[in-house]
Order: structure tokens, then sequence, then C-alpha cells
């Protein structure tokens, strides 16, 4: 799939204190990096609802970048914890639905390190490059092999999905 | 614990009492010492200067042998340690000149991947080995015995072996667990003059003088060493230091193993004693009792 | 009805029009964002003209939203959100792009650098029409400041609040304010004595009615936010009870317990285990050290008690937590000492006549162990020859980057002191020297007019390992002499190692406790390192002094002053502005799940047991948004970051990644027929 070409199209989510500062210090700092993630701010990696992970991608995005504040530094105390246990539900089920693991990661930068987190695009960005583009929204297209998968998920899970009264 | 382990040229005649001791305080330990196939010259320190791509592939060439055999190689001389860690580390961060080694190598069927962390001895026996399971093995403390440890500048430069590159402390700590008194002398980490001798021996003999000067104002009864070049430019150039300057150094110069295994019990014969110019036993004999009885 | 948005690209000078073809973006977003009524670019557009443009705009073109590409929205959202606000629009009906450090800065070719630019825009543009019109909500401030940290910074900040009339609780974890400076002898460039200078203001302060002291204390906690914080602090149990002691000193001085004093005398010195840290220590009040009191230790002894001439000594006094409302928070906690023995070529620890700065300080003055007289460890001997080595642990990349700033002053004072006190020979080894404030090159030069030498180039060693007769004996300084272009030997007598200012070890603690962060070097971080220096991102948490930087006396004492004087800010204007930026709940559509709940940090959200359904307090919600991600009824609302709004930016910035025949949204203006109303 990958081709040299290919120059992905990838959403950084990061948090209002450390990550989207983190970045503001790589631009104070002139570090270069390569310009595929456009960053949108959210006050805390808390925010980050899994939602706006599968709409990115659902609109054409070919990775996600998640960024917050280190464990234990979290401007809101401990919501990057709340962020954290939110990416591993995410990651399980976008496997499930056949997303690659490295195309949404979640990056711990705090707002002195805009040299790491320009390091940890340019990393990223190489990766999604080696895995080419996503394709996903032409992969929404009706199928009966992927509804069969959607549904055998939704069964798998009935029990966990049910809400307690 | 199995190491891959490269002797170097000088082990087997010049440094025979560094081999020996080090494969008897080795047992002692456990450790497993598995000599590397078909191991060549590691072109010590001027070839580097005649032709740097050569004298890598040289290098590479026990690297890429030893990363077949284990992750791990030691290295029992510090020329030795330093010019295995300065390729190792040449190739992982200069990627063209990885891959003109490479190429070198394949002549014969090698190429080396980066998978090796080169050790030296004496930080494998103080960090992997450890404090606790060395006070362990001590049977006949070194108490009362003046040590001075001399690491010489290879084993701590450019590269480190894990400890301070100005101012090592591994194995004045050694010689703390086994009971010695450690002379704190101040050039411990100075120059031995290396292949000097043969180049100029004022200038190699007056760098001697200052280490051996220094051992003596520090009262030390013995120095340590943990590299043959070092051990032999210090020991075999003392009368001829003495011509020079008009001194009496007497000051035996031994393998830092030979002590690890008076320590852990051994006979001085079968630590290597004996074969060093300036007597170290009778030195050994005069300061330790359990020796003498 | 169709929003109006009017969309302005910044140049930033060549900031960002190097990079950006800003042109190209401000014509793009016009053509092809619906509902852009108006796009422009500007040379400056936070200029007071750019404003103006864009005030005019909305008058004129009856624009309903504003999206402004230009640098980070940390420095200027505030600016337009203003400018919006004088145009009669609503400053929350606003949107900032990223357009300098995210963009320009940050990408070698202009082609890349604009496409990303354009996606930003449109990101912007897109969240913009969903934006709502938010009403800030308004806190008083409570009079009260904390000042944490008792050093010069710290009584500098804390007097001028209390002058003005403004109530202070002053932190000092140590026995007595004072910090460093009541070490040092003298001040450079102006050589005036250090406690003249310094213990008036300590007096002062302690006297001052609008000041309350703290010593022996440490913030053990924060909770609240501007205008409104609660602190705890510990006081520690100085087992001499304050308001009984007169500070005689009968009980220090019969006390039979002598220990070496590693703290104030830096280990030259000795003090009781009763004590104060100097004599002119504020408060007066001794504390008891009971690692080192014998009563403590062996359970008799008791002389402090029996000498004590108003039974204040209390041996059963326990810790105090003292918990005080604040208004604002200033941080003036200072530094410590680079450990000069991780620089084991110096020698320092192991040779004798080898010390740190902080110690050739105490050797200096008048009041310190010798009083006064430079000499060696043994007492007596004055020194022949002193090396000051510069840099110890400063400009090192084995240790620290920055320049520690006051060393090279600090050791030219040290030259004229040793040679105004003693007939030795000193030479000074520095990198570079660095005298780059009001009369300081004057001083340097008056140093070389006095006789000092000075010797260029970093030390390689400090050895007593002589090489002839005359360095028998002697510290033999080795070093390359970078102006000669020869190595050298010097022997001298004494080593005076110009050790690193380094953050305190436990700044990024407290930091964490006050919501601020640090530099990977364990700096506090300043709101803006030029234009802001004093205030930090937490509302109402200010920095003043070293704990933000290596600087000297005169600078710690301006930060002082200029955090005091945003503090007073605050107190005057009396209420501050608290971002409305919150959650809420629809309580019509809570199922009552009670997910929520737990998530909050702040315990913001609350469960009514009859109504069975969840609200938010909004004065506790901070607004991480961390509930509104977790809803799974999707019934919380993040006021200015809710999900529509996201939605769209996320739609916006993938304007160009979406299949052919996208849905709608950004690049679907082209496809109108009509052309955009002028």
């Amino acid at each position: 799939m990958s081709n040299e070409n290919f120059e992905p199209k990838i959403v950084g989510f990061m948090c209002n204190w450390c990550s989207y500062r983190a970045a503001d210090l790589a631009g104070s700092a002139r570090i270069k990096y390569p310009p595929n993630v456009r960053i949108i701010r959210v006050m805390c990696s808390g925010r980050m609802d899994p939602a706006f992970v599968t709409k990115a991608l659902s609109l054409g995005a070919d990775g996600v970048m998640l960024a917050g504040c280190h464990p234990g530094e979290c401007h809101y105390i401990d919501q990057n914890y709340k962020a954290m246990r939110r990416y591993h539900l995410l990651k399980h089920m976008l496997a499930a639905l056949g997303v690659e693991d490295e195309r949404v990661r979640l990056f711990w930068r705090s707002a002195a390190e805009g040299e790491q987190l320009a390091e940890a695009i340019t990393e990223f960005v190489a990766d999604i490059k080696k895995l080419g583009p996503l394709h996903w929204p032409d992969n929404w297209e009706e199928s009966d092999e992927r509804l069969e998968a959607l549904e055998a998920i939704v069964k798998e899970h009935e029990e966990v999905m049910e809400v307690n009264s | 614990m199995k190491y891959a382990f490269y002797p170097g040229c000088s082990m087997e005649v010049n440094a025979a009492a560094y081999d020996v001791s080090m494969r008897a305080v080795a047992k002692v330990l456990d450790m497993e010492l598995a000599e590397i196939d078909d191991w060549n010259c590691c072109g010590a320190t001027e070839y580097f200067s005649q032709d740097e791509l050569t004298a890598c592939s040289v290098v590479a060439r026990n690297l890429a042998i030893a990363e077949g055999e284990s992750n791990q190689l030691v290295a029992s001389c510090a020329a030795c340690y330093c010019n295995l860690a300065k390729v190792d580390k040449l190739m992982s961060e200069d990627a063209e000149m990885k891959q003109k080694i490479n190429e070198a190598l394949s002549a014969g069927q090698l190429k080396y991947k980066g998978g090796v962390r080169v050790r030296h001895l004496l930080d494998v026996i103080c960090s992997d080995i450890g404090e606790e399971k060395i006070k362990e093995k001590v049977v006949r403390p070194l108490t009362g015995l003046r040590i001075a440890p001399y690491y010489g500048c290879q084993a701590v430069r450019p590269i480190s072996i894990g400890d301070c590159t100005e101012y090592p402390m591994q194995m004045d700590h050694l010689f703390e667990w086994l009971g010695a008194e450690v002379v704190d002398y101040p050039v411990k980490a100075h120059c031995c003059g290396g292949h000097m001798p043969q180049i100029s021996e004022e200038q190699a003999f007056e760098l001697q003088r200052r280490l051996l000067q220094s051992a003596v104002d520090y009262d030390a009864d013995m120095i340590l060493c943990m590299c043959p070049m070092c051990q032999l430019n210090l020991d075999a150039y003392q009368p001829r230091v003495n011509g020079m300057f008009g001194t009496n150094f007497k000051m035996p110069i031994l393998y830092f193993t030979q002590l690890v295994g008076i320590a852990f019990g051994l006979e001085p014969k079968a630590v290597g004693f004996g074969k060093e110019l300036v007597a170290g036993l009778p030195v050994l004999k005069k300061k330790l009792e359990a020796v003498s009885a | 009805m169709a929003e109006r948005v009017g969309v302005y690209i910044c140049h930033c000078g060549s900031n960002i029009a190097g990079t950006v073809d800003v042109e190209e973006v401000a014509r793009w977003a016009g053509e092809n964002i619906k509902d852009v009524v108006v796009s422009k670019d500007y040379k400056f557009m936070c200029s007071s003209l750019g404003q103006a443009m864009i005030e005019e705009d909305i008058k004129k073109e009856k624009l309903t939203r504003v999206v402004v590409g230009a640098c980070s929205p940390h420095l200027h959202e505030k600016t337009f959100r203003t400018a919006c606000k004088n145009a009669g629009l609503n400053p929350y009906l606003f949107d900032m792009t990223n357009l300098r450090e995210h963009v320009s800065w940050v990408c070698n070719d202009k082609e890349a650098g604009t496409a990303k630019a354009k996606a930003l825009i449109a990101g912007s543009a897109e969240r913009v029409k969903y934006q709502q019109p938010l009403e800030p909500s308004y806190v008083d401030v409570h009079p009260a400041t904390l000042v944490v940290g008792g050093g010069i910074t710290g009584l500098q900040a804390a007097l001028e609040l209390a002058d003005a009339g403004h109530p202070v609780y002053l932190v000092e974890r140590s026995p007595s304010v004072g910090g460093h400076m009541a070490q040092f002898d003298k001040t450079f460039p102006t050589l005036d004595c250090s406690a003249c200078i310094l213990t008036p203001k300590m007096s002062e302060a302690g006297q001052h009615e609008n000041i309350t002291m703290l010593t022996y204390s440490e913030l053990e906690e924060v909770s609240g936010s501007v205008g409104k914080f609660k602190v705890k602090i510990r006081k520690k149990a100085r087992y001499v009870v304050e308001k009984d002691c007169t500070g005689c000193g009968i009980c220090m001085e019969k006390c039979p317990r002598k220990i070496v004093d590693e703290d104030f005398e830096a280990g030259l010195g000795y003090r009781k285990a009763i004590y104060t840290p100097f004599p002119q220590a504020v408060p007066r009040t001794p504390v008891i050290d009971v690692e080192n009191c014998t009563y403590f230790q062996r359970g008799k002894c008791k002389v402090c008690s029996k000498v004590c001439p108003t039974n204040a000594i209390d041996y059963e006094q326990q810790d105090e937590i003292i918990e005080i409302d604040v208004g604002n928070i200033i941080l003036a906690t200072g530094w410590k000492l680079f450990d000069c023995k991780k620089v084991p070529q110096y020698g320092y620890g192991r040779l004798a006549n080898v010390y740190t700065n902080m110690e050739f300080e105490r050797l200096c003055n008048a009041a310190g162990p010798t009083g006064g007289k430079i000499v060696m460890r043994d007492g007596k001997t004055e020194p022949k020859s002193v090396a000051i080595i510069h840099c110890v642990g400063s400009r090192d990349v084995n240790h620290n980057a920055h320049c520690s700033a006051v060393c090279c002053m600090a050791a030219l004072k040290f030259g004229h002191l040793i040679l105004e006190k003693t007939n030795a020979e000193v030479y000074s080894f520095y990198i570079d020297m660095r005298t780059n404030q009001k009369q300081y090159e004057e001083f340097y030069q008056r140093l070389l007019e006095e006789g000092m030498h000075f010797v260029r180039g970093k030390v390689a060693e400090v050895t007593d390992a002589a090489r002839n007769p005359d360095e028998q004996g002697k510290l033999i300084v080795q070093c390359e002499d970078t102006l000669l272009g020869k190595q050298r030997r010097i022997p001298v007598d004494m080593v005076v190692l110009m050790g690193a200012i380094e953050p305190q070890a436990d700044a990024k603690e407290l930091g964490l406790k006050c919501g601020i962060s640090c530099s990977m070097a364990g700096w506090y971080t300043e709101r803006h390192p030029k234009l802001d220096p004093v205030a930090t991102m937490t509302e109402g948490v200010f920095v003043a002094g070293t704990c933000q930087g290596a600087k000297d006396i005169p600078a710690c004492v301006a930060q002082g002053a200029a955090a005091a004087a945003r503090v007073q800010g605050m107190i005057t204007k009396g209420k501050v502005m608290i971002e409305p930026i919150v959650a809420s709940i629809n309580e019509e559509a809570c199922s009552g799940c009670r997910i929520c709940n737990n998530l909050c940090p702040y315990n913001a959200i609350e469960f009514d047991p009859v109504k069975e359904t969840s609200h938010v307090i909004s004065s506790m919600c901070k607004g991480c948004g961390t509930c509104v991600a977790a809803c799974p009824a999707g019934v919380i609302t993040g006021a200015h970051f809710n999900n529509q709004q996201i939605f769209a930016q996320i739609d916006g910035v993938l304007w160009d990644a979406k299949p052919a025949g996208g849905n709608g949204g950004a690049a679907a203006k082209a496809a109108e027929p009509e052309p955009v109303a002028s």
C-alpha cells in the first residue's frame, strides 16, 4: 500500500496545558517536523472522546495522534489517566474494526518537551507513511462481511455494554 | 551467567597472569566466558589513524561473530574494549559507514546488525555480579593491603565501561568490598604511555614516572591494572624509568583479577603470581599474614 | 440564517508570511469556505490597525463570527476577543488559528506550510460557526496573598503588598527568612555588605502588621482557583512556643550539643541542637533539631527547658496544619547549589583546600566561622595563591546547559576580597566573562587593574600529584589556556569552585501542587518569556526570582516587586473573570447512570437522589471536559468545546482528505452557484 509520495493526513488532539504548549515551544524553537499533523486543541486529554478519533478516521484521516500531560502531571489532577483508560478500550475497538494498531497513538508530552513532541510527530508520520493510506471512508460502503463482523463484536461485548440499572 | 568473550592478542603470552587469574575468578563467580570462534586482532591503537574503514571492518568482524553467540561481548583488555565499543557506536550512529563495513564483512559472509553490548570484565564483575555476591566469596580479606587501582585511559575514554569518565571508581569499590585499603591517588585515569616507549622513551617514561611516583606518594603497596598494555609498561620499564630519573621504584604491578583471586582464597600461583617482573609475592606475604601462613 | 464569517490571516512580518503564502490562504478561504464573507490578510493583525480593521468589518459587514489566523492563542486570543467585544460581538464567537508556532515556524517549505495553514483555517472556520455566545463569570478576589519563600525575592514581594495595605502570608521552609542572601558577605558590584541591606528588610517584614510570617513551615496543599485559593500549610514543630519566646538566646548558649552547621555555615561552622540559623534571624525564636537533640535522642538533658526564663520550651509540640484563604499565590522558592562532587576531577570533598562558592562566602563573611579571615582548612594558614574555577556544573552538557548568570560577578567579587584581605595571587579560570549588567563590566575592569589573573579555558583537573618541586604540596590546576593556545599547570594553595545555581530539588512537586509546570531543567515556566515574565499559565499563581531561572539580586528584587504589582492589580480590581468553559448536564435527558460522578476530581458533579439525575455545580467545574467525553447518553455539554464544535473542526481540518463528493463543509462553497455577497 505504501508509496513514496504518500503524504498522510493526521489529526492531532492535544491538551491545552501540556502538549499544545509543547507544540508552541517547538515552534518558538524553530524545530522542523513534517507538516502532516493538524492540531486540534482540547482543554484536557480527558476530553478526548473516542468518537473524535473514529470521526477523524471516517472523514479520511490516515492516523490520529492524541497527546496530553505526563501521568501525574495533569492540569486537572488525574484526568489523563482517564484518557489512558479510554484509549486502551478504543484501541481494542479499532483493532476489531481492522484499523492497524499504529494508526492511533497516545503520547505524553509536557509543556517543556517541544523537541520531544516534534520527535513524536516525526516518528508518527513516518510510521503512518509506512502503512500507507487508510481509505476508511471508502470502506464503509455496505458489505455483508463487515456487517457480520460488527454484529459479532456487539455479541461478544453484549454483557458489558448493558447498562446496569 | 554466560558471556561471549574476546580475549585479544595479549592474553595468551604477555598477559598470561591476567588470563589465568581471570579464568580462576570467573569460575568462583559462576561466570561463563565463552571465547568467540576465530576472532582476530582489534587493531590496537595505531591502526585507526592509518585507514579507518579497514580498521573498523577488522573490529566489526569480531562483533559480527559475537552477534551470533550472545548479546554481550566481554573484553578483558582496555584497548580491545575501546575499539570494539567505538566501532559498535560508530555503526549505530553512521548508517553510511555501517553499510560500507557490512559490505566489507560480506566477503566473509558476515554482517553486523548492531545487537551486541560491549563490556569490560571489570564492569561485568562490579555491576552484574555485584557487591553482595562478591563479599560472599571472600575467604581471605585483603585487610592491610594498600592497593592503587589504575584505570588508564581507554577503559573510560571516550566510551566509559560504565564508570565516571573523569574519576572512575569501580575498581576502588571492588577492592573496598574485598577489604583492601584503597588508595585514592589522583592519577588513576592518566595515561601509561601506550606505545610511546617505541617512539619516544623520554616522553613515555615521564608519564610512567608520574604514575609510579603518585602511587609511592600515597603509600601504595601495589598498582592494579585492568589492561595488559598498562601492566606491561609500568612493570617492564620500571628499571629503565629508575635509570632515567634516578628513582628507586619497586612497585609491583599486577592485574586486578589476581588480587580478587587472592581474596577468594586462591593460591598465588594459581592466579599467575611470579609472572610479573617486579615481584609481587613478597609484598603480599609481608602484608597479608594469611598468605604467608 | 447562515452565519457571516470573517477570516483574517496575519503575516506577522515575515514570521508567518515567510513560509505560508498568506495572500493565497486568505483568497482560498474567501472563495472556498462556506459562509465566509470576508477574508483578508494583514501585516500585523495584533496591531491597533489590524484590530481596528476587524472591528470595522464586524460592524460594516455584520460579521457574526471571526477567525484570526496568527500566532498561538496563548499569546493573542485575549487581544482579539477584546476586539470582537469592542465591536459588539460576543468574544466567544471568535476562534484563533495557530499559523505561526504550529505552521510557519515548523515547516521548511512554503507549499506544505500553505496547505497546512489552509487546513487549520478551514477547521477554525467550520468550528466557529457552531460556537455560542458565552458570558464569563466573576469571582471576588480574596485580598490576602500567599508568598512562598522568604529569600530576598519573597521578602520584596511581601513588603510591597503589605505596604500597599494588603494582608500577606509569608511561608518559609527554614527557621528564618533571609534565604541565600543572608549567607553572603558582600554584594557585587557595589560591595555593600549583604546583611546590612538585607536584615532591615527581614525585620521590617517580621514586624509588619500586614505580614503573617510562617517560618519552619511548608506548603502542604492548594485547592480552589484564582481569587479563592484554599491553602494548607504545615507548620513544623519548633518545640519552642513562639508567643512565649523572647529570643534571648540563653537556650542556644547553654545547649551542650554542638553540631556542624551544614546549611547556613555550609559545613564550615557549628551550631547548637537548639538554634536559629544566624544571630539576626527573623523570627528570633529558635527551633530544636530533633535528630541531634540529646533529649530527643536519649531521653535526658532538658537543659534548654531548665534555662528558659519564660518556659517557652515545649517538647510535646506537634506539627500544625494551618488553613488559609488567599486570592493569589507568589512562588519565590529560590535555588540550590550544584553538588560539586559531581565533577570529581576538581577534587571537591577529596582535596581539603577545594571550596565551593557558598563555603567561600562564609569564609569571607565577617560573621562567618573564621570571622572573615581567608584561611585554609587548617584554620590558620593564609593562602598564597587562590584559583577560582568558573562554570562548575553550569554550561556543561553533563550537568546543566544553562549559565548561572551570577558566578562571573561573584568570582570577581571573591577576587577583590582575596586581594584586599591577603597577599595572595588570584587566578580566574573562565570560559567567557559575562558581565552584562549595570556597572558590572566596570567592576571587571577594576579587577583587571587590581591584578587578578584571568586564564581563559575550561579546567581539566585539580590535582595534588606534583610533577616538579615547585608543585610539591600545592594544588595544581591543569587547564588549556585558549588565548595562549597552551596547556598550563598553575600551582595554588586554595581552589574555589563556582558551583551552578540549580532549581530546588522539589520544584516540580511544589509546582504541581499549585498547577504550574517546570522546564525540563526544573525552572518554573512563565506565561511569556519576554512579555509576561512573572505570571504563569495558571491564573492567580505568579513566580519570581531564581525559581524561574538563575538571576542576580537586582533582578530578583525587580521580579518580586513585579509579581506584587500584578497581585495588587488583581486585588484592586476586586473581581477576576472566570472563563465560562464549564460542563453542563441536560437533566431532562440524564438517565442518572452516575458514570460521570466519580470522574470529576473536583467533586463538581452532584447527584440528586430525588430527581435521580446528576448536575454540574458550575462554580466548582474547571472545564476539563472528561465527563463530557464519558457520558454514555451524550447529554453533558462542554461549553466552547462541545461535540458539534469539535466535529466541525475535524471536518474542516480534513477538508482535503475526504473522498470525492464529500459531505459539504469546507470546499463546498465553490459548488454554490451564487457569488459571495459583498
